[in-house]
């Protein structure tokens, strides 16, 4: 279901929002055992929530944009008094005094958390596999992955298990698990949604995002997101020009006259042929919707996974050192001194991805300040952006592959890590760049795996890639939808209100 | 050349070695919240009661900076003839402890706030017939950074507490050149340090509470030799007497050390002095260099400080002490000696004034402020002047019209400090007037010449002695209550 259409049926009076909420909540306890999209499901605290909004509307009071819909927020994302694991042992008693600044948002645009999605293990990985505490399946194909490190996120609501899922995406942990689970990503520009209560994984790449079925909803959900926020000096606030309010943006503002460029770089050795395909046909879609495609040459395209790696390993060294087992967290049982206790809590609380990451970010930093890897990196940073300013100046939009393949099986990446970091190849330049990207399902393989097709514009123009992608949608259809095969069509949550009461309300 | 004056006045007399000094101070900024939360910088809490999310380092938190610190910081920069950047950076420097909540220390590394200034100093104006010298001691840098927290050791528990209430308290670490050639020029330099802090209200520097944190880098060379020796780190100095023993101390065994096993023999190493034994003691060597892996903290974006933010700090910045000490001189008729003293802590200076505001002779005041006041200050709290400045000026004021002897006024000044009270009260209950009255007096002394008749005789054969014999017998029979002045001439009318 959609966002609008939930919001129509409680204006109509068809269903209450407790009505919603224990059909989602049912939902769940029936098909998570086999999705394992969340680590903590909010039964009663949604209830409660959902009771107070039947309340406030029964009183005619006003409610938020997001009134009574249910939304799945990723385990990085803190929330006050609700369990924040960020899939990970040493954190997995963690109880935050706090709400994140995106969940105090939600809370006032009247959204109902309804539970905690799985992820990889701080964010680190891109199948969701590197979770301590399950794994997560996708919802189209339980053998494949449902990628990451939003993986519960984007398969949470693929499986209808709700209309809304915020993320977070560093290298593309939004667009990946969105394009792997057939649904709408976007990784905003960086400094546009606040990062207060995200836990850090490399905090100049990490930004949070919303994850839903059409795009209309997706931008909705930017809407109540975005703000500059005293707590986070890296938050920002555009120019109110370059913002038009998002909804109203959407329909009928066509694309004609855009020029939208195809990067070279994107359609070589190892593209999948029938994701290549995929995104030629959107091109082509694009140019009888009156845009002009050409194809460009980005050359610093192939820095990015180096830079990505040194920026992203080396923030997380430090970000990840404060799990010392003093003040929160879990701490090892078995020490004799200070210094044993913290060596024994970290190589007992972190899985092998995270000390990887730890270990090579330690190296990066210890190769030194003025000329070390980390100085360098920042300086190619600034050529990437330097690059993407100058091809904003040209192109409207860039269009390119979200993956470089299909959903992959399950249990195969533990094989061959290098193939794991090859899964951000094309979303990691703009994260490093900072400029707002977009994945949105452009169709199936004819293995009935879901495809995405990626979209990025300049900072701050979210308003562009939304357009753009609500018209791809219209050829597509909306992905929420396509129902994965072997799950109940999501519409029969209302059936079910209906046919269980058929109460007015 | 220059080097070589400075060594030939080391005051260790050890000739053939010459000393050299640079300081890294830390001092606590005087700001109302820390510098990356709003929780309270206030001392003497109970434990981790100013604490928050941000300060404790919890997963997901953010610092938010507060510009207070960069004023405050910018305006200690001012004060010492510093650069101020116009831009500067915050960076990370990692290492684990559990006083660092997030096992990095926000700090600057290689853009900090202020660079290259200066602060001139002057040896031997502590004695008033010192022979004065000004040296320049060069200030490299000036960088904003955060506090750590304080580990508690409950003796005789096998635990180790910790308090998060100092995480997050603003500092500032100035790094000084190494341009100090003994330990009464460290102490000197610290001194007028201390006091331009407090002047420009940048920190309130309470060593005792470690507001004011001084590291010391020693080395010896031999005299005339221009590279510098193995510099040796002394910590945990906690007040200007420790921080002379301990340098002094240093000295004495790297020289000792140089003698007996020559210059390699001095290790690179950081140690802590050991009052108690009154000696230094090795911490930790300093091989293998700690490596805090630096980098830009990208949590928080440049700092930038425009040409009117500048302004207005350096607009703020008050009176310094060498200026007050100037106008001092002019205004109030002190010698150098007295104005260095008075302008040498700003409450001081700020006290002398008030009581000179209340129309006391200015040099009679910097007399009970430097020569009474000290005495009964050394018991006092924290410092603090005990007496009232208007109660101390009623006090001269009284002395000055005879109510009560000098003498007299010493103790009421000391029992003013204990009781508060007013000097006029004191003196009722105690009954200290001095007897002014001619016709009392002259009955006193008439008593005292009956019977004292050789003495009389004594001064009429022309014995000057014999007059302060009687003088002293009317003091003693009016239990020191005669108005001196007044007893000498009526007895010099009634000898005659
Ligand atoms: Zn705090």
């Amino acid at each position: 279901m959609t966002i609008d259409e939930i919001q129509k049926g409680y204006r109509d009076k068809r269903f209450s929002v407790r009505e919603i909420v224990t059909e989602y909540l049912e939902r769940i306890r029936k098909l998570d055992g086999t999705i394992g999209a969340f680590l903590t499901v909010c039964d009663d605290s949604a209830l409660q929530k959902a009771a107070e909004l039947d309340e406030k509307r029964s009183r005619g009071e006003e409610t938020g944009p997001l009134a009574g819909i249910p939304v799945a927020v990723k385990d990085n994302i803190c929330t006050r008094g609700i369990r924040t694991t960020c899939a990970s042992r040493v954190l997995e008693d963690f109880i935050p005094p706090y709400d994140a600044t995106v969940v105090k948002k939600l809370k006032e645009a009247d959204a109902i958390l309804i539970g905690k999605a799985n992820l990889d293990e701080f964010a680190m990985g891109s199948s969701t596999e590197t979770s301590a505490f399950q794994t997560t399946r996708n919802p189209w194909d339980i053998t494949k992955v449902p990628g990451g490190s939003s993986g519960g996120s984007a398969a949470a609501v693929a499986a209808g298990f709700a209309p809304l899922a915020i993320g977070s995406d560093t290298g593309g942990s939004i667009r990946q698990p969105s394009a792997f689970c057939g649904v709408v990503g976007l990784k905003p520009t960086y400094g546009s949604v606040s990062r207060y209560g995200l836990v850090a994984f490399a905090s100049s790449l990490d930004q949070i995002g919303p994850i839903a079925g059409n795009v209309k909803d997706c931008a909705l959900a930017f809407q109540v997101l975005r703000g500059q926020d005293p707590n986070d000096s890296t938050s920002m606030q555009p120019d109110a020009a370059g913002m038009p309010s998002f909804p109203s943006c959407l329909p009928d503002q066509g694309i004609r006259g855009w020029k939208i460029g195809l990067p070279r770089e994107c359609f070589r050795h190892g593209l999948h042929p029938e994701i290549e395909e995929s995104v030629r046909e959107c091109g082509r879609l694009f140019e009888k919707m009156g845009a002009t495609i050409r194809e460009i040459s980005l050359p610093v395209w192939d820095m990015g996974m180096n830079v990505y790696y040194i920026l992203s390993s080396a923030e997380a060294s430090s970000n990840l050192a404060r799990y010392d087992g003093i003040r929160y967290g879990i701490r090892a049982k078995d020490y004799n001194n200070l210094e044993e206790m913290i060596v024994h809590t970290r190589s007992e609380g972190f899985g092998w991805e995270t000390k990887r990451r730890i270990l090579l970010g330690t190296c990066v930093l210890s190769s030194g300040y003025e000329k070390g890897y980390y100085k360098r990196a920042m300086r190619l940073r600034d050529k990437i952006r330097a690059a993407f300013r100058k091809a904003f100046q040209e192109y409207d939009l860039l269009l390119l592959p979200t993956t470089p393949t299909l959903p992959f099986d399950i249990g195969k990446q533990h094989s061959d890590p290098l193939e794991m970091y090859l899964a951000d190849i094309h979303t990691v330049s703009m994260s490093i760049a900072g400029v707002p990207a977009l994945s949105l399902p452009c169709g199936f393989s004819r293995s009935g795996l879901p495809i995405g097709v990626q979209l990025a514009a300049n900072h701050f123009e979210e308003n562009k890639l939304f357009s753009a992608a609500s018209l791809l949608e219209r050829e597509f259809g909306p992905s929420g939808r396509n129902t994965p095969p072997d799950m109940p069509p999501v519409g029969k949550i209302v059936d079910n209100i209906l046919t269980r009461g058929g109460k007015q309300y | 050349m220059k080097q070589k004056m400075k060594g030939s006045h080391a005051a260790d007399g050890n000739h053939l070695f010459e000393t050299v000094i640079g300081l890294e101070i830390h001092a606590e900024l005087n700001t109302k919240s820390k510098i990356f939360c709003s929780c309270s910088t206030r001392f003497g809490s109970r434990p981790n009661e100013n604490t928050c999310p941000v300060c404790m380092g919890l997963p997901g938190t953010l610092p938010v900076l507060n510009e207070e610190a960069v004023r405050l910081a910018a305006r200690a920069g001012i004060a010492l003839h510093c650069s101020v950047n116009r831009v500067s950076r915050f960076d990370r420097k990692n290492y684990f402890y559990p006083d660092l909540p997030k096992a990095y220390q926000i700090t600057q590394y290689d853009l900090p706030l202020c660079e290259s200034g200066y602060l001139d100093i002057e040896t031997g104006q502590d004695r008033p017939n010192g022979k004065r010298r000004i040296h320049r001691i060069g200030i490299s840098r000036i960088h904003l950074e955060e506090d750590a927290g304080k580990l508690i050791h409950p003796e005789g528990e096998p635990v180790t507490l910790l308090d998060y209430n100092r995480a997050g308290v603003p500092l500032i670490e100035i790094v000084t050149e190494p341009d100090m050639r003994s330990p009464e020029e460290a102490a000197a330099f610290l001194k007028a340090l201390k006091s331009i802090l407090e002047y420009t209200e940048v920190s309130d520097c309470r060593m005792e509470q470690g507001s004011l944190r001084c590291d010391v880098n020693l080395s010896v060379r031999e005299m005339g030799k221009t590279d510098f020796g193995t510099k040796v780190e002394i910590k945990n100095l906690n007040s200007f007497r420790e921080i002379q023993r301990a340098l002094a101390a240093e000295a004495e065994r790297q020289r000792e050390q140089y003698c007996s096993g020559g210059p390699d023999s001095i290790l690179p190493e950081t140690r802590r002095w050991d009052n108690g034994r009154g000696r230094t003691v090795s911490m930790r060597t300093k091989e293998g260099n700690q490596d805090y892996r630096y980098f830009p903290d990208p949590d928080l974006p440049p700092v930038f400080l425009d040409r009117s933010l500048l302004c207005l700090i350096r607009n703020g910045i008050p009176e310094l002490p060498e200026q007050k000490k100037e106008r001092f001189l002019r205004e109030y008729g002190l010698n150098p000696y007295e104005a260095g003293l008075l302008t040498g802590e700003k409450a001081l200076a700020d006290y002398y004034e008030e009581v000179v505001g209340f129309g006391v002779d200015s040099r009679e005041a910097a007399h009970w402020i430097l020569d009474e006041l000290p005495r009964i200050r050394k018991d006092a709290e924290n410092g603090e002047i005990p007496v009232k400045s208007h109660y101390l000026a009623d006090l001269i004021q009284k002395i000055g019209e005879g109510r009560i002897s000098r003498n007299t006024g010493k103790d009421v000044l000391m029992e003013m400090a204990v009781t508060r009270k007013t000097p006029g009260e004191i003196i009722r209950e105690k009954g200290l007037s001095q007897i002014s009255g001619p016709a009392e007096l002259q009955k006193i002394i008439r008593d005292v010449l009956s019977r004292n008749a050789d003495a009389v005789q004594d001064y009429k054969k022309g014995s000057a002695k014999a007059i302060g014999f009687l003088m002293g017998q009317v003091m003693k029979a009016s239990r020191g209550k005669a108005n001196p002045n007044l007893a000498r001439s009526l007895l010099e009318e009634l000898l005659s």
